[in-house]
């Protein structure tokens, strides 16, 4: 697959001084759903922003399809589309003509069945004549996702795009973003709900203070960075972890009815059968074990707490 | 050129109007009728001719400019104003638009606004005086290029204010204390010399003088004086806000 968006020694600091980008350098590929992970104030929006056309950066270069975003602002920006962060609505227009402003805005003629398929598969089709200040906030969310596809993009950034959105809601909103992408759009998503990004995400990029830490494929990602535990519920409770087994690093809980082996996938062995023997050989006998994968959510808080 | 976004934000605009017709068209014709009123029928009634016109027909240049400077400053100050408010200026900056694009727009909607206004008060003044407009063209003219300069003048207080007392503060502050002193209401030539002298440093004497002049074929300065003297205005207000968006100053960070 071919880039959609390049990034290069894209770096950005504030008149305050904040450098909120350093020097990032970022591929995306045509079609794919990348997530970007990052602690809040660790320069997503800034990034989206950067490429948007809202905030000018500091230094770097930026593509979009071969477009520059600055010397060819205009074919680059055709094909993005923007769901922001913050519900920024007008408040007195209705859906149907904020829908159709933001197709305008971007250069593109009325076309009524175009806009009636985005508000009914966003379920905004019979809100299409209420004032937006009618509208709950999880409406308007669904709003901004019409506006920001109501041009058509290639390019779809949708920044945390399910922040303060109930259940039902986010997972319609999953639903209507994976038939985007069905349909060739490339997707990138910042989000707080690593969930969304594990279900979601064909790759995950990892972004914290100015700098991209990590980009990598969801399923490579988890499998390479990725734990195990397994959990060994004891028959009865002991006060300590034995002697024999300290080699093994166990983990006792606090009721001590169950001891914790943590390991990594990677590796060739990952010290199981050894650990049976010797807890056999300790005289420990258990009545029940599960394992647990660690999730991307796990990951994710071990890569940004790492030291830099 | 992307018509369709500049069509897109002036239907947005003038569909704003719309939806605040009083405030808009209704508002300032009311006070203008209350002008004409006071000015024109109690008081004017009492005050000799100016140079041959009716006082009450002598005010209706000085009027109409005056409600024009006023809602050209307030449509295109508020226009982009708000949006930088709300935080939907984001859609706007995120678009395939040019700078160019986004004045035409905005400034292009709150000058038709202001333009439609001047001509109602024009209407409604025929109802209370006799009027006779020698140089309709010129006129015309008069009432684009002083819309248009104010529409872009007030795009520049948009984009500089930081609140909502500071998008009030220069009309209400600079622009209506220089109007009503700019001869809306008097011939400057009414006034002792050393005031004449510094009247002329009004930059509204030359609008009202200029058009004026188009309505009665008189004016406190020529009429060639006056049109520099808007076009050099208008051409200050051009350059400052090519700047603003040069530099992204109060847009983007």
């Amino acid at each position: 697959m071919s880039s959609i968006l390049s990034i290069s020694n894209l770096s950005k600091t504030y008149d305050s001084g904040f450098q909120a980008l350093k020097a990032v350098n970022l591929e995306i590929e045509r079609g794919e759903l990348f997530a970007l992970l990052g602690p809040n104030g660790a320069g997503k929006t800034t990034l989206i922003s950067i490429i948007c056309g809202i905030v000018t950066a500091s230094s770097g270069k930026v593509t979009v399809d071969g477009h520059d975003i600055v010397r060819d602002f205009r074919a680059a920006r055709s094909m993005i589309g923007l769901v922001p962060q913050e519900l920024t609505t007008d408040a007195f227009e209705t859906v149907w003509d904020t829908v159709n402003f933001s197709r305008g805005l971007f250069g593109k003629g009325k076309n009524p069945d175009l806009v009636e398929r985005v508000l009914r598969d966003l379920s905004l089709w019979d809100k299409k004549d209420n004032r937006l200040m009618t509208l709950s906030g999880g409406m308007k969310r669904r709003v901004l996702i019409a506006k920001a596809l109501a041009h058509e993009p290639r390019l779809l950034f949708l920044d945390e795009p399910t922040a303060g959105v109930d259940v039902e809601l986010r997972r319609d909103m999953w639903r209507v973003v994976r038939r985007l992408q069905e349909t060739g759009v490339t997707i990138i998503l910042t989000t707080h709900y690593i969930e969304e990004a594990e279900d979601l995400a064909d790759r995950v990029g990892v972004i914290n203070k100015g700098e991209i830490i990590l980009v990598e494929n969801k399923a490579e990602l988890m499998h390479k960075l990725g734990r195990k535990q397994l959990t060994l519920h004891l028959a009865e409770p002991i006060t300590a972890i034995p002697d024999a087994l300290a080699e093994h690093q166990l983990e006792l809980n606090a009721s001590g009815e169950a001891l914790v082996y943590t390991y990594d996938t990677r590796g060739e062995r990952t010290g199981i059968t050894a650990l049976l023997q010797d807890i056999h050989a300790a005289g420990i006998r258990f009545r029940d074990l599960n394992t647990k994968q660690s999730s991307l959510e796990e990951i994710f808080v071990d890569l940004v707490k790492a030291p830099s | 050129m992307n018509l369709y976004a500049i069509s897109a934000i002036y239907r947005f605009e003038m569909a704003r109007t719309g939806r605040t017709l009083f405030q808009s068209i209704i508002s300032p014709v009311i006070s203008t009728s209350l002008y004409f009123v006071v000015f024109g029928a109690a008081i004017g009634s009492r005050i000799s001719e100016v140079d041959g016109v009716s006082y009450g027909a002598f005010i209706v240049p000085g009027l109409i400019m005056l409600s024009l400077l006023t809602q050209s400053l307030s449509n295109a100050s508020f226009g982009i104003y708000f949006p930088r408010f709300t935080g939907t200026i984001y859609e706007v900056l995120s678009a395939p638009v040019s700078y160019l694009e986004i004045v035409i727009a905005y400034v292009g909607a709150a000058a038709t606004k202001s333009i439609i206004v001047g001509l109602i008060i024009l209407a409604t003044a025929g109802l209370f005086v006799p009027l006779e407009i020698q140089h309709p063209l010129w006129m015309l003219l008069f009432l684009v290029l002083t819309s248009v300069t104010f529409a872009l003048f007030g795009f520049i207080i948009g984009i500089w204010a930081g609140n909502f007392e500071q998008l009030q503060l220069v009309p209400l502050l600079i622009v209506t204390p220089l109007a009503f002193l700019g001869g809306s209401f008097y011939s400057i030539s009414m006034l002792p010399p050393a005031w004449q002298t510094v009247t002329l440093f009004n930059p509204v004497v030359y609008l009202i003088s200029g058009f004026r002049w188009s309505f009665y074929g008189m004016a406190d300065v020529g009429v060639g004086v006056s049109l520099a003297m808007t076009l050099l205005f208008l051409a200050i207000c051009i350059a400052i806000v090519a700047w603003i968006f040069k530099t992204g100053y109060r847009l983007k960070s």
